[in-house]
């Protein structure tokens, strides 16, 4: 139960200290919270629907609904299955969202990159995508003076490139290097991911797909041409695949200590 | 007296110029006057709302739906930005569709106008992606969102 910290004394308060104790009593008074306005939904019922509370089963949003928090999107990426040379969800990303390289890797855009890690120790690699891990506690929100970064109620995390100032605050929080800033002039954008100069943009989990029901384009290309490593879905719902695998299934979140709750789940890495 | 008769007088003439001129304005916004814009038709039988609406308030609308849209992510409203481009795209020399550089671009026939300079194509696609058209969009929606904008409009003003 120890946090890490030096001192100690923050953590027997419980009251956001990062570590793993404070964590589970948050999670503890939480759940008794949720308990609570479970309840109160049966008493108060007449017209009053509270829908974000408690765990309900995500059903298919029906069109010209809001994005609902009963939902959490997230990734299940499979090391194991991630081909080192395969640049399959890269390319689909490109293709989708039209970003590219332009010949200036220092400054081009980069909504998701495949990395190579190798343990010095022993000489073993592996390779896994690294995107937007679309964080519950977003330091990419948490630090955004404009409100321009923020968390859809189903946790996609997104930048408002209409309020974005281009300040790349977020850019420098994230922990994850997910996030890229438009230094050119950009023309013919996709109609579905505008994008233009002095804003900051990254992964939107595909948010144009999802919306019309459909899965991530990386997702997509690595089930088609990759290998299969990719799973998208809610995991929310119990039911999902997604859900079942991470119930399995050993997993890792990277960076897991920062204590953000990332969405993105990792197998054998 | 001679004050009273000229007021009077002004008055006739300003009646008389106003229903001179009235009649001339009518017709001037049914497009014949040859200095006003005649931005291009859109390609189904009508616009998403009166033309006279969007011409006064396309602006909050479009405002109003990209919020819904970016944060609550519904997507299926009609006053889609996306949507004014596939239906008023307007074909250059080369037979396709023309981007916001033309001088003939569905949104610039009126802003060059007004010079109201907008900057929604720095990111937004300024037309139609191939594929798209009249035929891609959704059916206009049953739902009274243009006199619930109207409302809201009218309540902006003092």
């Amino acid at each position: 139960m120890s946090c890490g910290s030096k001192s100690g004394a923050g953590c027997a308060s419980g009251k956001g200290c990062g570590c793993a104790g404070g964590q589970t009593v948050d999670a503890a008074r939480r759940d008794f919270l949720h308990g609570a306005a479970a309840s109160a939904v049966t008493l108060l019922a007449a017209g009053v629907t509270l829908y974000s509370f408690g765990p309900a089963p995500a059903a298919a949003r029906a069109p010209g609904e809001r994005a609902s928090s009963s939902v959490r999107y997230g990734l299940l990426i499979d090391a194991a299955k991630c081909g080192d040379g395969c640049n399959e969800c890269v390319t689909a990303c490109q293709t989708e969202n039209g970003w590219r390289d332009s010949g200036h890797p220092q400054t081009d855009a980069q909504w998701i990159r495949k990395l190579t890690v190798k343990n010095p120790k022993n000489g073993a690699t592996f390779s896994l995508p690294m995107m937007c891990q679309h964080c519950t506690d977003a330091p990419c929100v948490d630090v955004c003076p404009t409100g321009a970064s923020f968390r859809r109620a189903d946790g996609i995390v997104l930048v408002d490139k209409h309020t974005c100032i281009g300040c790349r605050y977020c850019m420098m929080a994230c922990p994850y290097k997910a996030r890229s800033f438009v230094h050119e002039p950009l023309t013919d954008q996709k109609a579905h991911a505008p994008r233009g100069k002095g804003t900051v943009e990254s992964c939107t989990l595909c948010v144009h797909r999802v919306d019309a029901g459909r899965i991530p384009a990386c997702v997509e290309a690595c089930n088609d041409t990759g290998g299969g490593a990719m799973l998208f879905g809610d995991l929310n719902d119990p039911n999902s695949e997604i859900a079942k695998r991470i119930a399995t299934y050993r997993t890792t979140r990277i960076r897991a200590d920062l204590g953000c709750d990332p969405g993105v789940y990792y197998r054998n890495i | 007296m001679a004050r009273a008769v000229g007021k009077w007088v002004a008055a006739s003439a300003f009646a008389l110029l106003a229903g001179l001129v009235a009649p001339a304005l009518d017709g001037a916004y049914a497009g014949d006057a040859p200095w006003l814009p005649k931005p291009a038709r859109g390609q189904g039988d009508k616009c998403v709302a009166d033309t006279d609406w969007m011409r006064r308030n396309h602006m909050t609308a479009l405002l109003q739906q990209r919020d819904l849209t970016v944060h609550d992510g519904i997507r299926t409203m009609r006053f889609s930005l996306k949507g004014c481009i596939a239906c008023h795209a307007v074909k250059g020399a080369d037979e396709q569709p023309v981007t916001a550089e033309s001088p003939k671009h569905f949104c610039r026939t009126c802003h060059d106008y007004a010079a109201v300079r907008v900057d929604c194509f720095e990111c937004h696609a300024s037309r139609p992606e191939a594929g798209a058209g009249a035929a891609a969009l959704p059916a206009r929606a049953a739902t009274p969102e243009a006199e619930t904008l109207a409302r809201y409009v009218r309540s902006l003003k003092p």
